[in-house]
């Protein structure tokens, strides 16, 4: 950003170097990469039902914004409901194991087993106890994303430095106060930072759910527009995708900035 | 004279029956007032010297007896500084100071409503130690040295009878080192804190204590105790005088025999 303001305050300058190419340079790169996709689709030729051009893509999006529209939304809420689960139980059960060393030394294989098996074939009895809809696209969002969360709460916990604890404890300190005072806010970058890997999570288990068992949904959207051969609807809602995953990414990055500055300015260690 | 601090024939073994065993018939009695200061060889149990008397680690035999009351669990009369300053980086100075005050049970429930007087307090120890006006810093805007003198006010501000110090000042360069060796003996005359003093420093030592313990090779206990003869209040010229530095050299040759035996 210092490029910017040690640039403006010289005016005679070109153009060319006024602008701040660092913060253009996102914009930039997903310009040029519609352009190579776009140049790639006209020098193959490839036919719209292999590989749509992006103009082609943004014209079905044009043409089924209804629809895309209310798809969109059902998946944010369904991915948002789970993660917004996830987030209170990760965060609780985060507490909970990080509490002491026998607890975490016991749940955490538990926890990596659990982590293992794939959510997607956790669809089939999710459907078979909710039935299809939004209640199994909630529960994968929010088996998908609330682990990372978990390890990431307990590992602030468990990690506390020794020094830290001799001084405390020798005042007095039962483990409450030493959770409270240090444990918990020491605990709070991992916690934010874990925010912005389970959101991503969190989509990939809503949408494979709706894909699988729903009526709603961009994952049922694309798998039915894709039984129809309508690749650049497929396409379309997987920019609707993207579109949303910066987004709330984005959200939980600000948010992480907003609550735990000072976790970038220092080293955790001291 | 009572003594604040008496250690007796006490055996510390770490992690178990075959573990290593750090300090073995270890005996020191630490009068009211004192300044004392333990110097060893590395890894001979001296910071396991400053857990036993503070709670942090019970013996496995021998007796630990601070204040007249035999320690079976951490006694909340003392301040401990490390060589690792451990200011909790979310918190400024200020309330990383008065942190212990939230802690230790004869402040915790005075401390919402007497806020002001505690601020204070705390304000004027930063005075004391040259940190004025840095209090709404966060620790990791300030130096090393800076940090170092913010843990020592944390260290105080419950006004403990004993300050327990573990190499507070090794991290730090001559200068800030000197400067600070005088504010803790000043907080010494001025407060009669009672204050153990762990350092690999030898002059540290000298210039400081009124008793010094020199311990032996893991396992540790006391090979020597030496009274430190020169009158108080001490000038930071007398580390020049004859007798100061012949006390030095005598300390460096008997921790460097206890080396050797090791
Ligand atoms: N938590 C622990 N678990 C097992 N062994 C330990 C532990 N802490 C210390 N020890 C052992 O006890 C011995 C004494 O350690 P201590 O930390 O008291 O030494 P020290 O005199 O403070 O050393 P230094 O001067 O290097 O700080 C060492 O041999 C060390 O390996
Ligand atoms: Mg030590």
């Amino acid at each position: 950003m210092s490029v910017l303001t040690e640039n403006t305050a010289t005016p005679g300058k070109p153009l060319a170097q006024r602008i701040n190419w660092v913060k253009l340079a996102p914009w930039l790169y997903t310009i040029g990469l519609f352009l190579a996709w776009e140049l790639l689709v006209i020098v193959l030729q490839t036919p719209p039902t292999i590989l749509p051009a992006p103009s082609r893509v943004f014209q079905a999006i044009v043409q089924y914004w209804s629809p895309i529209w209310k798809n969109s939304l059902q998946t944010l809420y369904t991915t948002t409901v789970g993660f917004a689960i996830a987030v209170v139980a990760g965060l609780a059960i985060g507490l909970f194991i990080g509490w002491s060393k026998a607890i975490y030394a016991g749940l955490y294989p538990l926890m990596i087993g659990f982590n293992a098996i794939p959510k997607v074939a956790l669809v089939p009895i999710l459907v078979i106890w909710f039935g299809i809809g939004a209640v199994p696209a909630i529960l994968t969002a929010f088996l998908i994303s609330f682990f990372p969360i978990v390890v990431n709460v307990a590992t602030g916990l468990a990690t506390i430095e020794p020094e830290t604890e001799d001084v405390l404890r020798a005042l007095g300190a039962k483990k409450l106060d030493i959770m409270l005072k240090v444990g918990i806010p020491r605990s709070m970058p991992y916690f934010f930072g874990s925010l912005k890997v389970a959101i991503t999570l969190a989509f990939v288990g809503s949408v494979v759910s709706e894909t699988v068992a729903s009526n709603y949904g961009l994952g049922n959207m694309m798998s039915s527009a894709q039984s129809q051969f309508n690749v650049p609807l497929v396409f379309a809602g997987l920019l609707m995708l993207a579109v949303e995953g910066i987004a709330m990414y984005a959200l939980m990055a600000w948010i992480e900035m907003r609550m735990t500055g000072w976790a970038h300015r220092s080293t955790m260690s001291q | 004279m009572t003594h604040l601090v008496s250690i007796d024939n006490v055996d510390m073994r770490y992690g178990g029956a075959a573990g290593t065993l750090a300090v073995s018939g270890l005996t020191m009695k630490v009068g009211k007032g004192e300044f004392a200061a333990v110097v060893g060889p590395s890894g001979c149990g001296k910071s396991t010297l400053m857990k036993l008397v503070t709670g942090l680690h019970i013996p496995q035999s021998g007796v630990v007896v601070v204040a007249e009351k035999q320690v079976t669990k951490p006694v909340s009369i003392v301040g401990m500084a490390f060589q690792n300053p451990t200011m909790l980086p979310w918190r400024t100075t200020l309330d990383n100071i008065l942190l212990p005050l939230e802690i230790v049970e004869r402040h915790r429930h005075r401390l919402r409503a007497n806020k002001k007087e505690y601020v204070e307090k705390a304000e004027h120890l930063l005075e004391t130690v040259g940190l004025k006006g840095f209090g709404s810093k966060f620790p990791w805007q300030l130096s090393g040295g800076m940090q170092q003198r913010a843990n020592l006010c944390r260290a105080l501000i419950h006004e403990p009878e004993l300050l327990m110090l573990d190499e507070p000042f090794g991290a730090l360069d001559a200068f800030t080192r000197e400067e600070l060796w005088c504010v803790i003996r000043d907080l010494h005359a001025a407060q009669g804190v009672t204050i153990i003093l762990v350092t690999h420093d030898l002059r540290e030592a000298t210039f400081l204590a009124d008793r010094i313990f020199v311990m032996s090779a893991r396992p540790g206990k006391v090979l020597k105790e030496h009274a430190v003869p020169f009158a108080r209040p001490r000038d930071l010229e007398v580390m020049y005088e004859k007798a100061f530095n012949d006390m030095v050299h005598e300390l460096h040759g008997e921790i460097a025999s206890a080396r050797v035996v090791a």
